[in-house]
């Protein structure tokens, strides 16, 4: 068994830095103990387009952060028997696992041994109005006919025993973000399936570095009054895990950020609802006695997770179409911009009425409005300056709808106020989604392992 | 001596989103300002600060061994990131209207 867990986060979600963990896997590999570097990188709306590419080619549908991500630490982890485990799979971690072999082989590396889990993929499985029927919280699925995807979250069990069968890499599609973490302390301390204070803590690992820097200073830093040095070359989080589910936050010592009392609090609760109740798939999350305590320069210990039973249902995203978004720009400036930039919007909103009624035209004064106001609030501008950045935005099943007002935004160039400026415009396929609760039959991990030494 | 300053000069706030669901994050900086917080940074005046995008429930969950506080605010995010017509989807912004929430600590 093992004495100490070294888990370290080199990807918090689909956009996140390529080169963050470079640091973290050469921290890893000075670590004395079990090693494993973790990746997030599934968005939602991410699952769905990977989908959609499957649909055309049966090669593809893995994330498209898969070879950048890993280009960086692949050498280094496959050297040191630092253990990757990421959920790049997406909605093909079968041709994940083959592309990352291939690109092991192209780079002179050893055959990694690479386990694939599958079974999380439930579009054929239930039909549309079954996933409406399982909906919570909304009705996005009651009118929707074709399913884009809809995936189960997985637990940690089948990352454990990919690892457990020698895994060097292990590649999913959609599990719950925080078995990224849980996945290697099962295996690494064969916690007991039904030691709910284990798994929550185990639990609460992996919801700490999940998000990469989140936890180390990154969407924390308030100049003059939060201040994180380095920002710029932040490091991404390590776990180091005890046997009794105890563990420290840490990052690669000569990295930019923080972590501290503060950056690990916020972190603690970020997308949490009731504290006392955060569900995962293997385990009942209870975060009301846990306690943050600082131990020294960057190192911040977490006790005090409690367990409850694993729900009896697992969450499922459902993606549908969600018809066009389209949002055009148009800027004033100078004397008398705002009562411009406001003739503008009462011209915009007047011509769709008459021309697109059905069409809800949302406007925006970026630097007034933009982020703070809301739709059911029509921007007052009398308090903007005079640089003025309008946006309209609307959303419809019928494009042509929404390229009239593309259109109607663009004209003002000629027929609107006089100075008019910087006209930008996008129309973007948008993918509604939604949550469901399934019965826990619908869920079939599996575990595959391809490549390596037999 | 008490006196009136801005939530922002003594904690902080962080905002996450699950559809059209938002939590604010609020942690005192100095863990002795958890007191005045309780007092008044009640659901209902959250809810009043987020009158414009018309919650349909506020809670606030206390959480006195990390001096902080989680509050739930279901229906703001304008069907949430993947509907909303507004730039700001995720909310991410949302918990910078909280603090700037007026409170009179000690």
């Amino acid at each position: 068994m093992a004495a100490r867990v070294f888990i370290g986060a080199g990807a918090g979600f689909a956009g996140d830095r390529s080169d963050a963990g470079g640091p973290v896997a050469d921290a890893l590999a000075a670590a004395d103990g079990l090693r494993f570097l973790i990746y997030e990188t599934l968005a939602e709306r991410t699952l769905a387009l990977c989908q959609l590419e499957r649909r055309k080619d049966p090669a593809r549908g893995y994330s498209p952060a898969l070879e950048r991500m890993l280009t960086p630490v692949l050498a280094r982890c496959l050297a040191d028997n630092i253990k990757v485990i990421g959920n790049f799979g997406a909605a093909n971690p079968l041709a994940a696992a083959r592309r990352i072999g291939a690109f092991a082989k192209s780079l002179g590396l050893r055959a990694p041994r690479i386990a694939v889990i599958e079974g999380d993929d439930l579009s054929g499985r239930l039909s549309a109005a079954e996933f409406a029927a399982r909906e919570v919280d909304g009705t996005t699925l009651a009118e929707a006919r074709d399913v884009i995807s809809a995936n189960v979250y997985l637990g940690a069990g089948p990352i454990a025993q990919a690892l457990d069968q020698g895994a060097d890499i292990v590649v999913t599609g959609r599990v719950a973000d925080s078995a990224l973490a849980l996945g290697p302390l099962l295996h690494a301390f064969h916690w007991r399936a039904d030691d709910w204070d284990r798994l929550a803590a185990g639990t609460l690992a992996g919801h700490l570095l999940e998000c990469g820097a989140q936890v180390t200073g990154g969407y924390f830093a308030d100049p003059g009054y939060k201040d994180v040095p380095g920002l710029a070359e932040v490091g991404y989080p390590i776990a180091e895990v005890d046997d009794d589910g105890s563990m420290t936050i840490t990052k690669p010592a000569g990295s930019g950020g923080v972590v501290d009392r503060l950056t690990v609090t916020e972190q603690l609760l970020y997308e949490i609802h009731d504290p006392s109740a955060y569900l995962a798939p293997d385990v009942v999350l209870d975060l009301s006695a846990v306690e943050v305590a600082e131990l020294g320069k960057d190192r911040v210990r977490v006790t005090g997770a409690r367990g409850k039973p694993a729900p009896d249902t697992l969450k499922a995203t459902v993606c549908v179409e969600g018809g066009v978004l389209g949002e055009a720009e148009i800027s004033y400036a100078g004397p008398n911009a705002a009562a411009r930039a406001q003739l503008a919007a009462g011209i915009i909103v007047e011509r769709l009425r008459q021309r697109a009624p059905a069409l809800r035209v949302h406007v925006d004064a970026i630097g007034a409005t933009s982020i703070l106001g809301s739709s059911e609030r029509p921007p007052d501008l009398r308090a903007a300056q005079s640089d003025i950045r309008l946006r309209f935005a609307a959303q419809s099943a019928d494009s042509a709808q929404v390229t009239l007002l593309l259109d109607e935004v663009e004209a003002l160039y000629c027929a609107g106020p006089a100075g008019g400026a910087g006209v930008r415009r996008h129309l973007t396929p948008r993918l509604a989604s939604a949550s469901c609760l399934i019965d826990r039959r619908y869920a079939t991990p599996r575990v595959t392992m391809i490549g390596g030494a037999a | 001596m008490s006196r009136e300053v801005r939530l922002h000069e003594v904690a902080n706030a962080r905002s996450g989103d699950k559809g059209n669901r938002l939590n604010i994050a609020l942690v005192c900086r100095d863990p002795q300002h958890y007191a005045a917080l309780a007092a008044q940074v009640t659901a209902e005046r959250v809810a009043q600060v987020f009158a414009a995008r018309k919650p349909t429930r506020v809670v606030r969950y206390d959480l006195p061994k990390l001096a902080a506080f989680n509050f739930v605010l279901d229906n703001v995010l304008e069907g949430g990131v993947n509907a909303s017509l507004g730039l700001d989807g995720h909310g991410k912004s949302l918990s910078f209207l909280l603090l700037d929430m007026p409170i009179i600590i000690g």
